[in-house]
């Protein structure tokens, strides 16, 4: 039984993407409520693996009995397993959430949208657990496809949004693939760990440094990683309110995490600092992409649009978290990945809370009124931009404070800057919403009548997981100090 | 010489994978961006599989007539079972691709990304 508990996950998400458009029926909610309980589940069974994991070490599943390195398996280590649990733990929260929107948004084409989530998830858990290259790489074109398919369900252009993402999706799941034939030519092996042990005897093989570039090139266009981040703003600002959400909180966490995996699990730290410095590129677009990211999420008129370059300059963080490639560093990375996914998730949340009351998001025409009506939204958007923007006790705060560390600790003075001063263009743009908010009363009588228009706060499927999300974000930040010597300093790679 | 002879098959596959790169960024129709990403995909699936190719050796299942010793006298067959499955994924990928393409039209009613481009962000203002 303990031996299936990797596989579980992605059955149960199988099962429920073929049930639901199978028990069609009239009432469109039994679809949300299959997926419901299937990433209820999901997240019940990830919570149990945690637990079983830190206990008692690594799981290993073996497909159809056979071993690897022949054999494809999963492997359920602090790390993966940690990951599956956020992801699972954040798409529960945003389905309960998207009942309503979609009801709105997507009326009555909501039984494919619930399978394609169903998909996508299988695709995104497969993805963490696999210990094997190939099988990584056709879960990354399960989620992608998904994802593609999610995003065309939008208003206004998101059908060529989507197809933009498509063609630079693919090419980037390619360069993987052309990497990983590089990477089999020369050791023969596709299994993550076997490789592990080959890639040490052959470091001086020019092919080796092809294969490593190569896969991190398509990786990084899957992450939008700073210059490879060309389809995300149009992406997520066309996409319907829930699949932003979405998105916005995993997509690009999941690819940050095989990221991780590739460098330090398989290639090793010191290939990729020493023999082939490729995190010292990694840090230089991360730290570009963070300016640019924020510099540019100012420039914003629409809170989404601000939220997608915001999420460029957070891919950054994560990225110069990596490429510090020492503990804290990696610490700061992981702490990110987490918080940005439930930091995300709430702001696109409130984004789809004002678009379903007020009709837009547009943030010049916010204002008091919008504060009074919808209290406990504003409150949510100010507890997760304070965490944005890395004030204690947030969580925001704790990650960034481990990433100004890593770079202290490597000497790497001008990237401890670039961070400083991020912290302060986030300041900017966030600010500028909690001040129409809260301080800036509407001076023309239009734009009270779109506020009081709409009823106050929208339903309680609505605010709850908002709610909760806030709740998550200060939680994160107080049991910050538990989480990382329990569990973070568990999935410290070999040798950093 | 002997350098690019000996190499043929490869160079043709960096032809090939640059012919598809050249179609997906220049070309502005958004079916021969398509054809192109086809074009790229296939340049990978034909590297895999002639990675694995080998003249004088047989499948790889028991033959009397071949010593099981040597391994030489037989091609390895996984990377040509895995390129199976990256073929289905790229035949998903263009159904994914050709579904957008009905929605881009109904919406825009023109394949052009100038236009397209254009109008979203006529549209926007």
């Amino acid at each position: 039984m303990i031996k299936n508990f990797p596989v579980i996950i992605p059955a149960i998400y199988l099962t429920a993407a073929l049930l639901i458009p199978l028990l069609r029926s009239r009432h469109e909610r039994y679809a949300h409520s299959i997926a419901l309980s299937a990433v209820f589940a999901a997240a019940l069974v990830s919570i149990n693996n945690i637990y079983y994991v830190i206990n008692n070490g690594t799981i290993h599943y073996h497909f159809g009995g056979w071993t690897p390195p022949i054999g494809i398996e999963y492997v359920l280590d602090p790390l993966s397993a940690f990951v599956v649990f956020v992801i699972n733990s954040v798409v529960f929260f945003i389905l309960i959430h998207a009942v309503k929107v979609n009801a709105i948004e997507l009326h009555s084409k909501e039984i494919p949208y619930y399978s394609v989530v169903m998909l996508m998830m299988l695709g995104f858990n497969g993805m963490i657990m696999t210990g094997d290259f190939f099988n990584l790489f056709v879960f990354l074109e399960i989620s992608s496809l998904s994802v593609y398919g999610l995003m065309a369900m939008g208003d206004r252009g998101s059908a060529f949004a989507s197809f933009r993402y498509l063609l630079l999706g693919t090419i980037g799941a390619s360069f993987f693939l052309l990497g990983l034939g590089f990477l089999y030519m020369v050791s023969g092996s596709l299994n993550m760990s076997d490789l592990k042990e080959i890639i040490p005897l052959l470091s001086n093989s020019p092919v080796l440094i092809i294969a490593l570039t190569l896969m991190v090139t398509g990786v990084g266009i899957k992450m939008a990683v700073f210059p490879l981040h060309g389809w995300l703003p149009d992406a997520y600002t066309l996409a319907s309110s829930s699949t932003s959400a979405l998105i916005a909180a995993i997509g690009t966490k999941v690819s940050a995490y095989v990221m991780i995996r590739i460098l330090f699990f398989v290639f090793g730290v010191e290939y990729v600092t020493e023999i082939f410095p490729v995190t010292l590129v990694l840090g230089w677009l991360g730290a570009a992409g963070i300016i640019y990211g924020s510099i540019l999420a100012i420039a914003q008129k629409e809170m989404k649009s601000m939220l997608a370059y915001s999420s460029v300059a957070q891919i950054g963080y994560i990225t110069l978290g990596i490429s510090m490639a020492n503990p804290l560093g990696f610490i700061g990375a992981v702490l990110h990945i987490i918080n940005h996914a439930f930091m995300k998730g709430a702001l696109f949340l409130v984004a789809a809370n004002l678009r379903i009351r007020t009709g837009h998001s547009d943030i010049s025409r916010l204002h008091k009124v919008c504060a009074k009506k919808m209290p406990v939204t504003m409150a949510c958007f100010t507890v997760a931009a304070i965490s944005m923007i890395g004030l204690p006790p947030v969580a925001g705060f704790f990650s960034k404070w481990y990433l100004v560390l890593g770079a202290v600790d490597n000497r790497q003075w001008i990237f401890m800057g670039v961070i400083l001063l991020s912290s302060l263009l986030n300041a900017v743009y966030f600010f500028r919403i909690i001040e129409n908010v809260y301080i800036k009363s509407s001076d023309s009588d239009e734009e009270m009548k779109s506020c009081t228009l709409a009823e106050d706060e929208p339903g309680f499927s609505m605010i709850g997981p908002l709610v909760l999300f806030a709740m998550t974000l200060l939680l994160l930040g107080l049991f910050n100090v538990y989480i990382v010597n329990n569990i973070i300093l568990l999935m410290m790679p070999p040798g950093l | 010489m002997e350098f690019f002879l000996g190499h043929y098959a490869y160079w043709f596959i960096i032809v090939l994978l640059c012919i598809g790169l050249y179609t997906i960024m220049f070309k502005r129709n958004l079916v021969k961006k398509l054809i192109g990403l086809s074009i790229f995909q296939s340049s990978i699936i034909l590297f895999w599989v002639s990675s694995a190719s080998k003249w004088n050796a047989t499948v790889p299942i028991y033959d009397s007539a071949y010593s099981i010793e040597n391994t030489a006298n037989y091609i390895n067959p996984l990377p040509h079972t895995l390129m199976l499955t990256a073929i289905v994924v790229g035949v998903a990928t263009l159904g994914v691709a050709f579904a957008l393409f009905v929605l881009v039209y109904k919406r825009f009613k023109i394949l052009n990304e100038d236009v397209i481009i254009q109008e979203m962000k006529s549209e926007s203002e």
